[in-house]
């Protein structure tokens, strides 16, 4: 038979292995479930129903849009094809204004209200999303 | 005007001689005793020198705001103080890449001074490797990001530099983050030389350990500054967001961290030798990986200077070429290795490290794919996603538990083989201790999960094992002893940092009132200054508890004219107990103010436990040269 140094190697083999398995499918079970999509007001419009996940949506904020009160703040979300209406409480980012671009974090109540749970910092004041500069491109 | 052509003509003198090194280096190779081998510290010196010179050619052109310079032109503005002036040379694209190169001939440089020791072939070797590398970052400069490009008519007036780079800790974060990335590279060229050779042995560990201890330190450091920036610059209140551009630099930190482990044992017990060489490819490959993500404009972002796609495909080749490189010679000269038998034993230092690196290139892994995945996903399928802190959080929270134990346990077991444990009583003894306190917090604390609380013990536990090891005053570990405690103290800042932090956010006006527990925070005036560029809205926050203690907050908000931006300037009040941080942003043209107040316990700490754990590091460094 095998020697005892032979069947513990097998056995060492065999446990990293398994290890390994085990540990992709708990990363690749959990990157299914914390990917956050991104979607422009126009993918929104394009959805067949809201989904209650957590999604980002990208785009400009439209001019003249920003209303605020003392616990929340409510604009719009254009890619100039269609719009979204956003409300908010909490901290916006300094280069949170409108004609500027933004990304808002949160769950759609229905497919024009979008309640944000988070608006995201761009750091650049003439950024803009892709999927925007994309579609001005077009137009 | 003349200082672009003499900065412009330093770097092709610089790619001149990094060529002549390069392949006359390859040339003398086996030759015992050339003229060329005697002196080639004098060439690496020039080289050094070459570069010293270019760098500072552009540090005049951004003082005297030269315009006729195009990087000047993009980054830089004529009321801006001297200081930024100055730090606006490393602030962009162009100039960034001109230090990093500085730093990579310094480093050949001040490599072949240091390492006399080693053999003369594998030196020379090391510096082909190096040249290289250098010649790649040369090209890469004069081609396609050159900073010396001269602009005619000249302009009167820069673009200025973003304002949220205006800031003292950003100035420095470059410099040391590079000396970090950038002295990897040696670890690199080093470790490929060593196993061409057939060097890969303890000596070579003992030798290029401070290397490696140098570059983990400036990592630390410079990752530690990032954080702080982010920290009171960004207005968020949080140090750190598992953002791509973050991720990227605690991949390298992560495998030098392994390294440094790893090091130690081959160095006292001449295993590990191939994981060894590994870990320094990965270590210096994911550094340049760091560099084409953020460069290239794949990942949007405050380092990401231009979205260049040229760039990107550049680093990206250079990337595979030294990927490739190094893999190709890893399979070639694997077979050189000393082979030897020696039993691991499972209850030993060495297998503890093991697991160390284990667990380390776990973490390593799960940040990388969550980095990654999303623009492999975006290419692929088009979709956008983005992965956020959850994903991050439930993949390594639950394995730091039994790597905070490994953590605690294996620097008190002995190397080869530990019979039994002493003093056996007093780890217990403490296990269970922190187990009560954190059953304590559990119990008082509803928002705390049973995996908090169960990581809670162990950091505790982690950090009384810390301190019971100062009191054996073993001062031959003191740098581990530090390291490790401030690790333990980080865990268990950020923890309790993330357990009791507390906030309120609102939009109000003058002389508005908002609750926050027992204390009313109230909005009582704005102040309007005029700063050298850039207008300040001061507001004056008053914060009274209910013992009638007052506190004043000031946060600013800067409107900044070239360019046209504006940033907020938290105001942070900081104790060793808590930090209250109160940041205010304009909405629109209005009235309203929004406001955003939080309690933030035991902040300092994390910042000074960053600073304990590379304080282990700068002790050895210098442990090292006392020798």
């Amino acid at each position: 038979m095998y020697n005892k140094k032979v069947k513990l190697r097998a056995l060492f083999l065999f446990l990293s292995i398994l290890s390994a398995i085990l540990i992709i499918f708990l990363v690749l079970k959990s990157l299914e479930e914390n990917v956050v999509y991104f979607l422009s007001p126009t993918d929104i419009k394009n959805l067949n129903e809201a989904t209650a996940e957590k999604i980002r949506v990208g785009g400009m904020v439209k001019d003249q849009s920003i209303k605020i009160n003392s616990d929340k703040i409510n604009f719009i979300i254009t890619d100039f094809k269609n719009e979204i209406n956003v409300v908010y409480s909490g901290i916006i980012p300094n280069l949170f204004q409108e004609n500027k671009g933004v990304v808002a974090e949160g769950v759609l109540k229905d497919k024009s209200f979008f309640e944000a749970e988070k608006i995201l910092a761009k750091h650049d004041e003439n950024y803009m999303p892709p999927e925007v500069k994309a579609s001005l491109g077009e137009n | 005007m003349i200082l672009n052509y003499i900065g412009n003509f330093a770097l092709f003198f610089c790619l001149i001689l990094s060529s002549i090194i390069f392949f006359t280096s390859i040339l003398v190779l086996n030759n015992k005793n050339s003229f060329f081998k005697r002196n080639l510290n004098e060439l690496l010196f020039f080289k050094f020198f070459f570069t010293l010179l270019s760098f500072f050619s552009l540090v005049i052109l951004f003082i005297n705001s030269e315009f006729s310079n195009e990087t000047v032109l993009n980054n830089s503005h004529i009321s801006k103080p001297l200081f930024y002036k100055i730090s606006g040379t490393w602030g962009n694209h162009e100039g960034s890449l001109l230090l990093w190169l500085l730093i990579l001939t310094f480093c050949a440089f001040f490599y072949f001074l240091k390492s006399k020791n080693r053999p003369s072939d594998e030196r020379l070797l090391t510096i082909i490797f190096q040249e290289l590398i250098i010649m790649g970052f040369l090209f890469f400069l004069l081609k396609a990001s050159n900073p010396f490009n001269i602009i005619f008519p000249v302009p009167d007036e820069g673009m200025g530099l973003n304002p949220i780079l205006q800031d003292p800790l950003l100035a420095i974060h470059p410099p040391i983050l590079y000396l970090g990335y950038v002295s990897t590279s040696i670890v690199f060229s080093s470790s490929l030389a060593a196993l061409m050779k057939g060097n890969i042995n303890n000596l070579w560990a003992k030798d290029i350990k401070s290397w490696v201890y140098i570059s983990w330190t400036f990592l630390t450091l410079g990752i530690l500054l990032g954080s702080i920036w982010a920290y009171y610059e960004l207005g968020w209140g949080g140090f750190w967001f598992w953002d791509p551009v973050e991720n990227i630099s605690l991949m390298p930190w992560l495998s030098l961290t392994a390294l440094v482990h790893c090091i130690l044992v081959l160095e006292k017990r001449s295993i590990l030798h191939s994981w060894t060489v590994i870990l320094s490819i990965i270590t210096f490959t994911l550094g340049i990986c760091g560099t084409f993500l953020v460069r290239s404009g794949i990942l949007n972002s405050i380092h990401t200077f231009a979205n260049d796609p040229e760039r990107g495909l550049y680093i990206l080749f250079f990337l595979f070429f030294l990927i490739f490189l190094s893999i190709l010679i890893f399979f070639i000269y694997e077979d050189k290795f000393e082979t030897n038998n020696k039993n691991l034993n499972f209850y030993s230092k060495d297998f503890s490290i093991i697991l160390n690196n284990w667990f380390v290139m776990y973490f390593l892994s799960v940040i990388l794919i969550g980095t990654i995945y999303p623009i492999f996903l975006e290419v692929l399928s088009n979709e956008k996603i983005s992965v956020g802190p959850p994903f991050f959080n439930k993949l390594i929270i639950p394995f730091l538990i039994p790597f905070l134990i490994f953590m605690s346990i294996g620097p008190n077991l002995k190397w080869i083989k530990n019979n039994k444990l002493s003093n056996k009583l007093n780890l217990i003894f403490l296990f269970i201790l922190s187990i009560v306190i954190a059953i304590f917090v559990f119990k008082f604390y509803s928002n705390v999960t049973l995996n908090i609380t169960i990581l809670l013990a162990v950091s505790f536990y982690l950090f009384f094992i810390t301190i019971k090891d100062f009191a054996k005053r073993n001062y031959k570990n003191y740098s581990q002893m530090i390291s490790h405690f401030g690790f333990s103290l980080l865990v268990l800042s950020i923890l309790l940092n993330s357990i009791f932090s507390n906030e309120v956010t609102s939009n109000m006006r003058v002389g508005d009132e908002i609750k926050f527990f027992d204390k009313s925070i109230k909005l009582q005036r704005l102040e309007n200054t005029k700063e050298a560029n850039f207008l300040k809205l001061i507001a004056h926050f008053k914060i009274e508890d209910k013992d009638k203690i007052e506190l004043l907050l000031k946060p600013e908000i800067r409107i900044y004219d070239k360019p046209e931006t504006i940033t907020s300037e938290a105001a942070i009040k900081t104790d060793i107990f808590r930090d209250r941080f109160l940041v205010v942003n304009l909405v629109k043209e209005n009235d309203y103010l929004n406001v955003r107040y939080q309690e933030k316990p035991f902040m300092i700490w994390i910042w000074i436990s960053a600073i304990l754990i590379s304080l282990g590091g700068i002790i050895n460094i210098l442990k090292k040269n006392e020798k």
